[in-house]
């Protein structure tokens, strides 16, 4: 749709996507451009297939049409163990945190170094305590997940998620049900990691306040199409209406307060149906 | 008409479909063998949770089926005098049938249930995909573990199952009921089999740890991942292990033990 930003700095590079759910169609040939370094946020109201689009970056689901290059590599082309390869260069914070359970807070984040390297305990010791501390859970490390507040829970998956070191963090609406505090939190450090550690963000939310606080570029979805998009002050100032009602949380505009059904005075008058 | 044979076909397919995707799964499984075997500490810990932790409910149901099996045997072979017999005729059916069935079914209602609804809440609390997009193969890290603890818990299970059975029906018939303790063991040495009798029992158990282990990992692993479609998997779990172990142990046992 939009090839005006040119893709030489970007990481991520979404071209034509189409990809369908049943008969329903999640996204309409879309393309996207995520820049090096940036935080760009992608909006929209429930599902409307923020999540898939992760999942596709990551090459957990496959297109039907269109291509996702990440890091100049065609994310569907890829062979299985280039795929693996890719992956331990990208982090992934998932909604629920996806923390394994049968293991407490430190295990958790040395799972991914265990897994992929040959350090010795005492280096990996040292690599979790300071992602912990990055986080501000270096006190916790004997916690198990169940003993976790959902935000602490999304903070030991952010340090696991860091673990690696990665060049790119898929963030996957990080600041649904959070309290204020861990809200504030959560968007402190996904903003200074993404400065400080020189990391690439892409953040999934449906929380307009805070995403637009720290992105840099937001795209918003809706019906499988690019919407709008823009920096947080050109969204803001948008003219279209759907973005206005998306930004603003009116109950009725585009997006009809009711879902769809036949005439009302009718329904009522028709008589002697159960339903 | 038309829509029964429509629902007949739609049906097929499903469960074709579902038969080819547990085959591949399988297979994926299986090929994560030697990666395992260079961690065994992954292996030994799902020896403890899907072998040890079955340890007690193995115990005390072979202590009671042995000794139901001892008080049935002597009522009925007492009515012609041949008592004597009681212990070939405990040692004999556990170690062919009741040792690796029952306990094949007692491991899918303790063990399989266990590992589906672990493997379905894994999945529905995106513990899998997160594996998945930290680049560590779930089917490997996770899936090839349990199924070997499962493979090689079996038959130890098993055994285990009837030797306490012998001894559970030795104390009812030779305790209670007066049967000579020396001629219960000597009869039974004398009749069971080392390689008809045991060793068969055991490749009964060795099948049946096999299935029950691939039904109950495949269960949680393609279950919907939803709170209601992990409580269904448990279910087929144990309803379709349980099918397999009996429709097997006949196929089974009508090849090993046909021809005499």
């Amino acid at each position: 749709m939009d090839n005006s930003v040119s893709s030489q700095d970007s990481i991520v590079s979404v071209r034509n996507l189409s990809f369908s759910r049943g008969n329903k169609k999640i996204f309409d040939d879309i393309s996207l451009d995520f820049q090096r370094g940036k935080i760009t946020a992608i909006m929209g109201p429930s599902g409307t297939g923020k999540t898939t689009l992760l999942k596709l970056i990551g090459g957990q689901l496959f297109p039907e049409n269109g291509s996702i290059t990440v890091d100049g590599e065609d994310v569907h082309k890829l062979r299985r163990t280039e795929l693996y390869e890719l992956r331990k260069r990208l982090g992934m914070l998932f909604q629920s945190g996806a923390l394994l359970t049968d293991m407490n807070v430190f295990d958790n984040v040395a799972f991914p170094l265990r897994e992929h390297t040959h350090l010795p305990e005492s280096m990996i010791r040292s690599l979790v305590l300071m992602k912990l501390q990055a986080v501000g859970l270096r006190g916790a490390r004997t916690l198990m997940p169940n003993e976790l507040s959902g935000g602490m829970a999304r903070r030991v998956a952010l340090a696991r998620a860091i673990a690696l070191d990665p060049m790119m963090i898929l963030y996957d609406e990080p600041f649904t049900g959070q309290d204020p505090i861990s809200m504030g939190v959560l968007v402190h450090l996904i903003k200074s990691l993404n400065n400080i550690l020189g990391l690439t963000s892409i953040i999934v939310s449906h929380d307009v306040h805070d995403t637009s606080a720290i992105a840099d570029y937001i795209y918003v979805l809706s019906g499988g199409k690019i919407v709008g998009q823009g920096t947080p002050q050109e969204i803001q100032q948008s003219d279209s209406e759907w973005v206005q009602q998306f930004m603003t949380g009116a109950a009725d505009g585009p997006v009809h307060f009711h879902y769809p059904a036949k005439d009302y005075v009718d329904d009522l008058m028709s008589t002697g149906k159960r339903y | 008409m038309i829509q029964i044979i429509q629902n007949l076909g739609k049906s097929t397919r499903t469960s074709f479909t579902k038969l080819g995707r547990a085959t591949y799964f399988l297979f994926q499984t299986i090929s994560g063998t030697f990666g395992i075997l260079l961690r065994p500490r992954l292996l030994l810990n799902q020896l403890y949770s899907v072998g040890v932790l079955s340890f007690l409910i193995i115990t005390i149901s072979g202590l009671f089926v042995g000794m139901v099996l001892g008080l049935q045997g002597y009522y009925t072979l007492s009515d012609f005098g041949a008592e004597e017999t009681l212990g070939v005729m405990v040692a004999a059916s556990l170690v062919r049938e009741l040792g690796p069935v029952v306990s094949a079914l007692l491991f899918a209602g303790r063990a399989g249930s266990a590992l589906t609804a672990e493997i379905g809440l894994m999945k529905a609390t995106e513990q899998l995909s997160g594996m998945e997009m930290m680049a560590v193969d779930p089917i490997k890290r996770i899936i090839t573990p349990r199924f070997l603890a499962g493979l090689i818990s079996m038959p130890l299970l098993a055994g285990l199952f009837s030797a306490v059975g012998i001894v559970g029906g030795q104390i009812i018939g030779s305790g209670l009921l007066g049967v000579d303790q020396g001629v219960y063991w000597s009869q039974m040495q004398a009749s069971i089999d080392f390689h008809d009798d045991i060793i068969n029992g055991v490749i009964k158990s060795i099948v049946f740890g096999f299935v029950a282990s691939w039904i109950a990992l495949f269960e949680g692993y393609d279950a919907i991942p939803t709170s209601e479609g992990v409580s269904r998997a448990t279910t087929r779990t144990v309803v379709n292990s349980a099918f397999s172990i009996l429709g097997l142990d006949f196929i089974l046992t009508a090849l090993m033990f046909g021809d005499n």
